[in-house]
């Protein structure tokens, strides 16, 4: 119905008159159509995104346990009691050893990837698939197959089959936290996850070097292999590698699902996610707290994204050459 | 030790090996093992999901079982405690209508942010870039209760709504159509179509290849999301296939091969969904998976 009226002011201006009156007798009505194009995103993005974080900073300044419409003020008790809590402060901690386990790994396997897929002559498109198969597969999957077979605690799991060939005795992965053998699990299974998808990300970056910079390059007597990568390539990549890091990051503070159904019932090793869903949907359903941790990572990683981008200069219309 | 060779696409093919045989030889047999270590969780999970549970947990490492128990497809069906069927077509619904609704949703927004003049279009555009550096997953307490306090809890409504508005995505759409060719439009106008009528006859046709790229990338996070389907689904009736698989982590007793078997059978759609449509898949992650 709209669609009708829409066309019919429409027409008839382009047909007959000049560029310059057709033009403005679009802009007649693009307010409308800006509107009809943009407004049933923005009406969900204000219901489904800023309500709910409007909402959230609200409740965080009462006591909300199995309620969601509070009465009692509690002024900034709810971030008193989350700052002061051991278990959400030791989450931050978790993310932060997490962090630094994941991103330079994944950033490391997913670039050496790349660089061994480029410059494969034969069989480049089969190889690619066989890396980046595992991004199809989820968090959840990957979880059990690691914690049912591979990294199981006992005898046939896979890891301890492969060690007792060597005569090492069983490892508790995921039960014994002293060593934290976990991080191994939780590190390999979301580095197999994730690489493949960064992979392609660097592969598309790799062929947009311009050749002519390795001629010059080998004109200039740099020798292959070390020297190239490091003078050529590796600059060449800044824009990438800065941007993967940044998403590595971002996707590091959201882990959830491996924690969650790798570590179930475990009391280590838990990111702020899975703390904040155990204290807004676990048994208290403290809702004015849960708020408090949800506005306090919020601002954290708003903070750090921005200070990223401005550190890396990275952002819109930054690509990498 | 091989050389790094140039990286140059146009000129892959007639590229001359300096390394030689050896240099070649080296590479592959790098690529060889990482390939394989790769496909290491892919065959543990089949060997398991067609074996017995003796075989798996026997003393000795079983490569493959020899008899091997097709009959295992139907374990995770023939399982009360898990409504499994349930999920998955649980899963099927809210993966499709989740991509159907972001795809039209996102591009209409998109497009409309990047092609028609209006005078706020910029402050209209801050809105949805504020939502970029809040990652969603932050803010699913306050999600929750928002979705909760309308009743869609255990919903279908509940599952797909609040994940339709994505601004990743729109700004996506957004980028894109900044380079859609403006004289296809233009003619599309002269032909007597306005904004509307050019979107669907002109635009959207002519972009056929990124939306696929997105669509794909969208049904693969819809079928693959866990946080809020766990949150959202509370009666088993309403778990996604996620869920239920997780649930086999808190079961009271382990049956192995049901839980491999229903593992796979998990993974089977996307498998199916990804060789076919790679293509686009890689297309799409090396054109906009860089401008997050």
């Amino acid at each position: 119905m709209s669609t009708t009226s829409e066309l019919d002011l429409a027409s008839p201006a382009p047909a007959k008159a000049s560029p310059a009156r057709s033009r403005r007798g679009l802009r007649g009505n693009s307010t409308f159509n800006f509107w009809l194009f943009t407004g049933p995103f923005l009406i969900g993005l204000a219901i489904f995104i800023y309500v709910p974080i409007g909402w959230s900073v609200y409740l965080s300044f009462f006591e909300a346990r199995f309620t969601v419409t509070p009465e009692k003020f509690i002024g900034l008790d709810n971030y008193r009691h989350m700052l002061t809590n051991d278990d959400f402060v030791g989450s931050l901690g978790t993310f932060t050893v997490f962090a630094a386990f994941i991103v330079p790994t994944t950033w490391a396997l997913s670039l050496g990837l790349a660089l061994l897929v480029n410059r494969l002559r034969f069989m480049r498109a089969f190889f690619r698939s066989v890396f980046f198969l595992p991004t199809a597969v989820s968090y959840v999957a990957a979880a059990l197959i690691w914690k049912m077979s591979i990294f199981s605690g006992v005898r046939f799991g896979l890891m301890n089959t492969v060690l007792s060939w060597f005569g090492i005795e069983n490892i508790a992965w995921l039960a014994d936290p002293n060593p934290p053998w976990y991080w191994l699990v939780i590190v390999s299974a979301r580095l197999w996850l994730q690489s493949g998808f960064y992979m392609i990300l660097f592969i598309a970056a790799l062929q947009n070097i311009p050749a002519e910079l390795y001629e010059a390059a080998a004109i200039d007597g740099a020798k292959r292999g070390w020297q190239t990568f490091r003078y050529i390539t590796l600059p060449q990549l800044r824009a990438t590698s800065t941007a993967v890091i940044l998403l590595l990051l971002v996707a590091a503070y959201q882990a959830f699902d491996e924690f969650y159904n790798l570590l179930d019932k475990t009391t280590w090793g838990r990111p702020p996610l899975v703390e904040l869903y155990l204290k807004a949907l676990g048994e208290n359903q403290d809702y004015g707290a849960g708020s408090a941790g949800a506005v306090i990572l919020t601002v954290l990683i708003c903070a750090v994204t921005l200070f990223q981008g401005r550190l890396m200069g990275f952002g819109r219309g930054d690509e990498s050459k | 030790m091989p050389g790094i060779r140039k990286p140059a696409p146009d000129r892959k093919a007639r590229r001359t090996g300096r390394g030689g045989v050896m240099g070649s030889t080296g590479l592959y047999l790098a690529t060889g093992v990482a390939a394989l270590l790769f496909l290491v969780p892919f065959y543990i999970l089949v060997r398991n999901a067609l074996s017995t549970d003796a075989q798996i947990t026997g003393e000795n490492w079983t490569f493959f079982p020899t008899d091997v128990q097709w009959g295992n497809i139907t374990s995770p069906f023939d399982d009360s405690s898990v409504p499994f069927a349930r999920s998955l077509w649980n899963s099927t619904i809210v993966a499709v209508l989740h991509t159907v609704g972001v795809l039209l949703v996102c591009s209409l927004a998109g497009y409309g942010l990047a092609r028609i003049p209006y005078r706020h279009a910029n402050k209209v555009f801050y809105v949805v870039l504020g939502t970029l550096m809040v990652p969603t997953a932050v803010t699913f307490v306050p999600s929750f209760v928002l979705v909760s306090s309308l009743g869609w809890v255990d919903s279908y409504r509940g599952l797909i709504v609040p994940g339709l508005f994505s601004g990743f995505t729109c700004f996506l759409f957004r980028q894109y159509f900044l380079g859609f060719p403006k004289e296809l439009e233009e003619a599309a106008r002269v032909d007597g179509l306005g904004y509307w009528g050019a979107y669907w006859r002109v635009v959207v046709p002519n972009s056929l290849n990124f939306f696929a790229a997105i669509a794909t990338i969208t049904f693969i996070n819809g079928w693959n999301s866990f946080l809020w389907p766990l949150v959202i689904g509370q009666d088993p009736g309403a778990w996604t296939v996620q869920v239920a698989l997780s649930s086999y982590t808190t079961g009271q007793t382990v049956v192995f091969h049901q839980i491999f078997m229903a593992t796979a059978i998990s993974i089977l759609p996307l498998l199916f969904v990804f060789l076919f449509l790679q293509r686009w898949l890689v297309q799409g992650i090396a054109q906009t998976g860089i401008k997050g």
